[in-house]
């Protein structure tokens, strides 16, 4: 009964099956990495290796005193052999250290030790965490340390972490609950720790008995309360967990923290324990390399600015060839141009997908079914939305049908017959709010 | 020289391998297998039973009818997209549609020009003069049969005899034998109450051609139903507030009426499960579709008893369409705002 309504959400063909049994492999180093100093939520990094010096791995090579911002650490060791501007799956281009491997793999002192988290204290646990540049892992990829550290007048009473993993094709949250269960478990113990909350609830689609049952095993009942939640996209959506699992509501333009929640993905909470326990920075990660156009799907361990095209030819290259490269899930992931693209900490899926997959034809005109109305979690009205942001309209599409308040989680757009473009009207439309404000502010 | 062009040749299809430059766009990735066309043509194969039963009540006359209808109507879409140079969308199954509703909707002697005016001001002026699929405010087919009722009474109400079940001869519909001649008489042609609801629920019953079969309206009714095209609710709280109202005002006092028959007469089952669940001309939201099938089933049964036709589903649907808008304004989709503004 999620905002009154039983009838929310989609059902994606899940196509998790090509990868839910496979586990992780570990993909081999790459001959050379591209590593874009922005990769999280904030202020770019600033570089502080230059051209031709030796870097190991896990080596901080860019950092920045800006207050949002994340550490960036070499993922190989090697020579830095350019810094330069490179294609990057978000930005579409940014500053890049490229390191080439010397196929060593040796790792910097720091980041092999081995303690007791419980013996450090919260203000220890929150400088490793952010010397090892943690972000969220589930794709929207903000600071973590900024999550864990909120404001003194922000009560946090719970932690949500979220292992919904509702994206269709993405079988990564499963294969590390299934694969790294303690680790998980010792970093939600840590993140719980610095918060100093007792609430935490894990949330877990009911289509992944396997990794339920094993945390459940795990992980003790009093120390985090496992819920299965229902196979249904968007429900892994911040903003729909923390509904779902605890009816807050959180406003738009705010954040979890303001109804006293922190949610964290499951892979940060490894990433976190990693950090804490070993003290291994961010840079390696799991990746789901899957769709109909790559030939052998695969759930791989690899490293931070990897290049798209290294990953997809360790996958056995493209079956045929792809209408759409995506990083992320379908549903909210990035279309790339070109596998030049590196391999960043918020990359959960590399995605060939085929024209069938896609389905889209040209849009035509909305025949008000209605489809996107039923299935729209935020209760809106997205062919209202899509009509007045088509045109231009953002004042009355934010005054008079909560603009605002959408997610852009797609469900409108996946299911319309007309197969129009829905949520992309509404980026236009929250672009020209955002870009009225500004100017109301400059004024 | 040579090798160079062939040189210049590989590096080209190099630098064509390596550059592969994919199409982007803004996320989602991924539709559902919905289309439009799909859902028209399932509607258009969920009318057939009705159809087919139809001509084989009515006749080949019958056949022709429909066949002009649905065919005329689909080149008048296809003529005037091209005169205002719009891509041709005749595939899509829409026309099609609504030229069919359209003649399901005449009676089955009709003379033939009747089903191809008809289709010409439901696809060119209620439909393509408001811009075309989407745009249109009133359901094309009952726009086109609202002109022919106006434009040529007379043909438009004429009833022929029914081929088959001779010995419930009639030449006019059951509504207006009530209207004319009284409930008694009705019963008497059809022999008994009992009689009169099996053929009615059957079909072999004077009507337009596509209306009489409840049975089959039903089961096509329930195939869309099942395929989540249309909401349950409008044809059940349509059917259900004429059925409530006819039985509570009938001819003889308070309770006298005959819900069942009206329930099943005329044009309500066809119009309540096809007409009033057209997506384009109805409200968007549940609540909204339940005023619109509320209202159209109180106007229905204004006109039945107290206006002059004997039918009314198609004003009632088409006062309804007018005030859709209105409905959707009053109406929002948001119950609750997230955030105070």
């Amino acid at each position: 009964m999620l905002f009154g309504r039983v009838k929310w959400g989609i059902h994606p063909k899940t196509h998790k099956t090509a990868t839910a049994n496979k586990p992780i492999e570990n993909m081999e180093l790459p001959r050379q990495v591209i590593i874009p100093v922005r990769m999280h939520i904030g202020a770019p990094a600033e570089p502080i290796v230059k051209k031709g010096d030796k870097v190991k791995t896990g080596q901080l090579i860019a950092n920045s005193s800006a207050p949002v911002s994340s550490n960036v650490h070499s993922s190989v060791s090697g020579t830095v052999v350019d810094i330069s501007d490179k294609p990057h799956s978000i930005y579409g281009q940014c500053l890049s250290i490229i390191i080439e491997s010397d196929g060593l793999d040796q790792w910097a002192e720091e980041t092999s030790v081995q303690r007791d988290w419980k013996m450090l204290r919260n203000d220890q646990v929150f400088e490793i965490i952010k010397n090892a540049g943690i972000v969220g892992m589930g794709g929207a990829a903000f600071p973590s340390h900024i999550k864990l550290c909120p404001p003194k007048d922000k009560k946090i009473d719970t932690l949500i972490i979220n292992a919904a993993e509702c994206e269709p094709f993405l079988t990564v949250d499963h294969r590390i609950m299934l694969e790294y269960t303690l680790r998980v478990a010792t970093g939600i113990e840590i993140i719980k720790n610095l918060l100093s909350v007792e609430n935490v609830f894990i949330g877990i689609e009911d289509n992944k008995v396997d990794a339920i049952k094993v945390m459940r095993d795990v992980i003790d009942e009093n120390s985090a309360k496992i819920v299965a939640i229902t196979t249904k996209y968007p429900h892994g959506a911040e903003k729909i967990i923390i509904k779902s699992l605890l009816n807050r509501e959180v406003a738009p333009g705010k954040l979890p923290m303001d109804v006293g929640v922190v949610v964290q993905n499951v892979s940060t909470a490894v990433a976190i324990c990693d950090a804490v326990v070993r003290g291994t920075p961010l840079i390696e990660r799991i990746v789901t390399v899957s769709g109909s156009a790559i030939n052998i799907p695969k759930n791989l361990k690899v490293r931070i600015g990897t290049t798209f095209s290294d990953v997809i030819k360790f996958c056995g290259g493209f079956k045929q060839t792809p209408e759409k490269l995506i990083m992320g899930g379908p549903m909210m992931g990035i279309a790339q141009y070109t596998t030049e693209v590196s391999v960043i900490k918020g990359t959960s899926g590399i995605l060939g997908l085929s024209k069938k997959d896609v389905n889209q034809v040209d849009q035509s005109a909305c025949i008000r079914c209605g489809k996107c109305v039923n299935c729209c979690p935020m209760n809106l009205n997205p062919s209202m939305l899509g009509i007045l942001s088509e045109k231009g309209f953002a004042d009355e599409a934010k005054n008079d049908y909560n603009l605002l308040d959408c997610i852009e989680c797609g469900c409108c757009s996946y299911v319309c017959p007309a197969k129009r473009h829905i949520v992309q009207y509404v980026r236009y439309a929250k672009r020209l709010v955002a870009e009225k404000a500004a100017e109301k502010g400059n004024k | 020289m040579r090798e160079e062009v062939s040189t210049n040749l590989e590096l080209e299809e190099l630098s064509r391998e390596e550059s592969q430059i994919f199409e982007i766009s803004s996320s989602p990735h991924m539709h559902s297998d919905d289309s439009i066309s799909k859902i028209m043509w399932t509607v258009v194969l969920t009318l057939m039973p009705a159809t087919i039963f139809g001509v084989c009540h009515f006749g080949l006359t019958a056949l022709k009818i429909l066949l002009l209808g649905a065919l005329s109507a689909v080149l008048f879409e296809a003529a005037i997209q091209k005169l205002v140079k719009k891509t041709i969308t005749v595939a899509d199954g829409s026309a099609f549609l609504t030229g069919l509703l359209l003649a399901m909707c005449l009676p089955p002697k009709v003379p033939f020009f009747l089903p191809i005016v008809g289709s010409f001001v439901a696809i060119v002026i209620a439909k393509h003069s408001m811009g075309g699929l989407g745009y249109n405010i009133f359901n094309p087919a009952h726009i086109g049969r609202a002109v022919l009722l106006l434009s040529w009474p007379v043909a438009m109400t004429t009833w022929t005899t029914m081929d088959i079940r001779v010995d419930t001869i009639s030449s006019a519909t059951p509504l207006n034998i009530l209207k004319q001649q009284g409930y008694p008489h009705l019963i008497e042609l059809f022999g008994s109450r009992a009689n009169m609801y099996t053929d009615m629920f059957l079909g072999f019953r004077n009507g337009c051609i596509g209306e009489t079969s409840v049975i089959l309206l039903l089961f096509g009714g329930t195939v869309l139903i099942y395929k989540k095209y249309i909401d349950w609710v409008v044809p059940v709280v349509m059917i259900a507030t004429v059925g409530i109202l006819t039985g509570i005002f009938g001819s003889g006092g308070v309770l006298s009426g005959d819900p069942v028959f009206h329930m099943m007469a005329g044009g309500l089952i066809i119009g309540a499960f096809f007409m009033a669940t057209d997506m384009v001309t109805t409200p968007i939201t549940r609540g909204g579709r339940i005023i619109f099938a509320l209202g159209a089933g109180i106007i229905t049964v204004l006109i039945r008893l107290l206006g002059g036709y004997p039918e009314g589903i198609c004003y009632a649907i088409l006062l309804m369409n007018s005030v859709t808008p209105l409905i959707d304004k009053l109406l929002p989709v948001t119950k609750e705002i997230l955030h105070a503004k």
